[in-house]
């Protein structure tokens, strides 16, 4: 009965959030007196599974299972949960993780609770706090089935060290035509640009920049930072940046590291879907805005001279701490 | 093409989040209470269909009769029927079993609920439904097409977007990009005054595992002061975020 995590790769390379997952297993798996199994979708790389925890992979390569696919990765899991006799699945918060995770739950019958920040708070009854209300408040959540699944929060619990000794065993589940049932035909995707799922910096535009053809010293910094470039709900409103860019209550919610904002007053929606991020930094022209009660760093100055003498700024302190 | 439009009932986006009776609940005092913004994407794009194809759009919730006028306004925009199931909706998974009994009972060819509430974010309800009448489902759906008994759909994935191609029955987890911000309809007077006459079915709960309860909520902590920076010493900036936050 151990505890399963789904570890989600691309190109044959675990995600960072694998990691992360994986951690949060290892934890789950301390609490409950047992180990981790980890289970890969045509991953390369397995050995590193076990610096976070994991005793054993089951390895899945199958040519059919080669773009992420909901319904017969679900099934595929499920068999996988029978064969371990899990009754916990740690699984991320990306869009596949959360497109996955109720399909699987309504297969086992399983409790799910997503965007989990903390370890268990205890493990009989199973209780877990997460997020609600759009970041707004916390909710402590019990879960009565046998089968529980809980999708952990990007960047709540860290990447942590536990060296374990690991076995990789492959396993291949069977793959129905049925499964395949919804098939993705086309991937429209910018090769190499950090998502703002995966990114530990964002750096974010509002309606202060004007004009989409101001964009240019965003996508600069977050250049120089490594980071994702997101924008605030006029903005992909108006058609200055793609929906996929809008972060907020209704967008894409936020959790990174540092979150840097620019020229966005801070509507409340807005700050709801960003607020799990560790850091943010504001840089606005208006004093009075709301974001600055919200923020941990604060600039008062015109983004427009602003934002390039910081990107020439960060360019020298890379090249220093190279 | 039969449409089931699936509506939650949640806290306006604005509202002041508050805990109540020791924590353990929502406070609604002052809350208004409108459709969820991702299921009204999904209300907007059926009507659509309706107009085009003739499709017959229904309009479901889980809820006490507090829902009501949430339901009646998804009427009032242009749905033709209502169905109410009345119970109050306790999690996800309960939740999405009282809508597969919905759908079990009318076969619909199309169910579009939001990809999640803006309340408890749960994101499970059409999963689960998928998984229970083992149907397709399309998550964080940007856009959809249907043609006889094919569907294209746009889902947005980390990075990007992804096309695919499906059959119905079909469910899809709808958001902004199903229908654009400014196509979304607003109930008119017209609209309004039909809506009275059209019915409005309110089904009792079948049995149903309740899969999780939230036994107590709180707030995030306050915020400590900020930091201001003067915009000619960015130099003192970089070394915060440097040393102080360790963030770069």
């Amino acid at each position: 009965m151990s505890v399963l995590v789904y570890t989600e790769s691309e190109n044959g390379k675990f995600k960072k959030n694998a990691y992360e997952v994986a951690s949060y297993a290892y934890e789950v798996a301390q609490q409950l007196k047992t180990t981790v199994t980890a289970i890969s979708f045509n991953a390369d790389s397995s050995e590193d599974l076990g610096d976070h925890g994991v005793s054993k992979l089951l390895q899945i390569t199958n040519d059919k299972l080669k773009t992420f696919n909901a319904k017969a990765y679900a099934h595929a899991l499920e068999q996988a949960v029978k064969k371990e006799n899990a009754t916990v699945i740690i699984i991320g918060s990306g869009m596949d993780a959360k497109y996955l995770a109720p399909i699987l739950a309504g297969k086992l019958r399983a409790g799910y609770v997503p965007n989990v920040v903390a370890p268990p708070e205890s493990t009989n009854p199973f209780s877990v706090k997460h997020t609600a209300f759009s970041n707004k408040g916390f909710a402590h959540t019990q879960i009565n089935t046998e089968t529980k699944i809980i999708g952990v929060s990007n960047n709540a619990f860290g990447v942590l060290e536990n060296k374990t000794e690991i076995s990789v065993a492959p396993f291949d589940p069977a793959v129905s035509e049925d499964d395949l049932s919804t098939k993705p035909i086309e991937v429209d995707k910018v090769a190499g640009k950090v998502t703002i799922a995966d990114a530990d910096i964002v750096v974010s535009g509002g309606r202060g920049l004007k004009g989409p053809e101001n964009w240019g010293m965003i996508e600069d910094l977050a250049e120089v930072l490594g980071a994702a470039t997101a924008c605030s709900k006029p903005v992909s409103d108006m058609g200055w940046r793609p929906h996929g860019e809008h972060v907020g209550q209704t967008g894409k919610p936020v959790a990174s590291n540092l979150y840097i904002a620019i020229g966005i007053s801070g509507a409340i929606q807005h700050l709801a879907g960003v607020s799990a991020s560790k850091t943010k930094l504001v840089i606005n022209t208006d004093p009075e805005a709301p974001f600055f009660k919200a923020a941990d760093y604060g600039i008062v100055g015109d983004a427009f001279e602003v934002v390039p003498k910081l990107t020439e700024k960060l360019k020298e302190f890379k090249a220093q701490n190279a | 093409m039969k449409i089931l439009v699936c509506i939650s009932n949640v806290p306006d986006t604005t509202s002041k989040i508050n805990f109540t009776a020791d924590n353990t609940q929502f406070d609604t005092t002052g809350v208004q209470f409108v459709i969820n913004p991702n299921d009204e994407f999904g209300l907007t794009r059926a009507m659509w269909f309706k107009e085009k194809q003739g499709a017959t759009v229904h309009v479901a919730t889980v809820g006490g009769q507090q829902a009501e006028p949430t339901i009646r306004k998804a009427l009032a925009i242009g749905a033709d029927e209502a169905i109410r199931v009345n119970t109050e909706p306790t999690d996800g998974f309960f939740v999405a079993q009282q809508l597969a009994e919905v759908i079990k009972q009318s076969e619909y060819d199309l169910i579009i609920a939001g990809r999640e509430s803006i309340d408890y974010n749960g994101g499970m309800v059409p999963g689960i439904i998928a998984a229970l009448l083992d149907i397709n489902f399309v998550n964080t759906c940007i856009g959809l097409e249907i043609e006889g008994n094919n569907a294209t759909a746009i889902r947005e994935i980390d990075g990007g977007k992804e096309k695919i191609a499906t059959t119905l029955p079909l469910i899809v987890g709808g958001q902004k990009g199903l229908v654009e911000e400014s196509d979304l309809k607003i109930p008119n007077m017209r609209g309004i005054m039909m809506a009275r006459q059209k019915k409005l079915n309110v089904v009792d709960p079948v049995e149903a595992i309740k899969a999780t309860q939230d036994t107590k909520f709180d707030k995030p902590a306050p915020k400590g002061p900020i930091k201001m920076i003067d915009p000619n010493n960015l130099d003192e900036l970089i070394n915060l975020l440097h040393n102080e936050a360790k963030v770069i």
